[in-house]
């Protein structure tokens, strides 16, 4: 379905995820996370973010263990960073699928 | 699914202690913090050989009495419907080969060893209890348990701490 986000409309689906990660441009990403009760975004989170999207692009699969290991971010700076669902909260910020992974 | 009473917390009771035993218990907390859900972890029993630091990196699955081992035969590329004798399970080597095959399964799907996967727990914010009468029953100390152990509890000490609307308390 189509949405309008910070003034531009994109393709996302039922959940509001990003079907197009072209689509994707920081306003949108500051607009995601204000809906989620997330940010301003800073310095930290887009570090996460940028990972995430270079991650996806890449298509690997993004694990909770992943992330910590990463060397971007630690496992309990993403936890403060995205609080009320790390991965998944990132994920759609970054305008990427929800992940699927139970890990 | 409903919206108006959705789970908070989960409050999970880990009873056993073989590789196979503790796992799932693992995987619910971590999953419950990744969805934003509060998690502990309470070690009782057998539980607590996955706590101590003596035992933790050495998991076993359990062969003796598994009659669904011919789950594993497809990581040896067999059908899952070959037999496993129970029998066979009692064989020198055999539980430290399933337990060998189903560590390299699990690193294949990024799940960590039992270690690490509390220390990413404990990082979630989750909560890592030992119950203090099987710590007096094994004769273990704190110092015998993982270093990050949150505390060691009672009973009633462990349902107050599960307290609350939109707990569940799961046995493992």
């Amino acid at each position: 379905m189509k949405k309008t986000i910070a003034g531009t409309e994109v393709d996302v689906n039922d959940e509001g995820y990003l079907t197009d990660m072209s689509q994707w441009n920081e306003a949108i990403a500051a607009a995601i996370a204000a809906e989620e009760g997330i940010g301003p975004l800073t310095d930290a989170h887009n570090k996460v973010i940028n990972y995430l999207r270079q991650q996806q692009a890449a298509g690997a699969a993004l694990t909770i263990r992943s992330m910590g290991k990463s060397g971007i971010v630690t496992t309990k700076e993403l936890y403060d960073l995205f609080p009320g669902g790390p991965l998944k909260k990132s994920s759609k910020i970054a305008g990427i699928p929800k992940p699927v992974g139970c890990i | 699914m409903s919206k108006d009473h959705p789970v908070k917390k989960m409050s999970i009771i880990v009873s056993r202690g073989s590789l196979d035993g503790i796992y799932p218990a693992l995987i619910m907390a971590n999953g419950a913090r990744m969805e934003g859900i509060e998690a502990s972890l309470f070690f009782t029993f057998f539980g607590l050989n996955g706590l101590a630091k003596a035992t933790m990196d050495s998991l076993k699955v359990a062969t003796v009495g598994n009659p669904a081992l011919n789950m594993a035969m497809p990581m040896l590329g067999m059908p899952m419907t070959m037999p496993f004798p129970t029998w066979m399970g009692a064989l020198p080597g055999v539980s430290a080969f399933a337990t060998g095959l189903m560590n390299k399964e699990m690193e294949k799907l990024d799940i960590p060893p039992v270690r690490e996967f509390l220390e990413l727990i404990s990082d979630s914010g989750g909560k890592i209890y030992a119950c203090k009468l099987a710590m007096d029953m094994f004769k273990l100390k704190k110092e015998d348990l993982w270093e990050r152990v949150d505390g060691v509890l009672t009973v009633g000490q462990f349902y107050e701490e599960s307290a609350g609307e939109g707990t569940h308390i799961l046995f493992t």
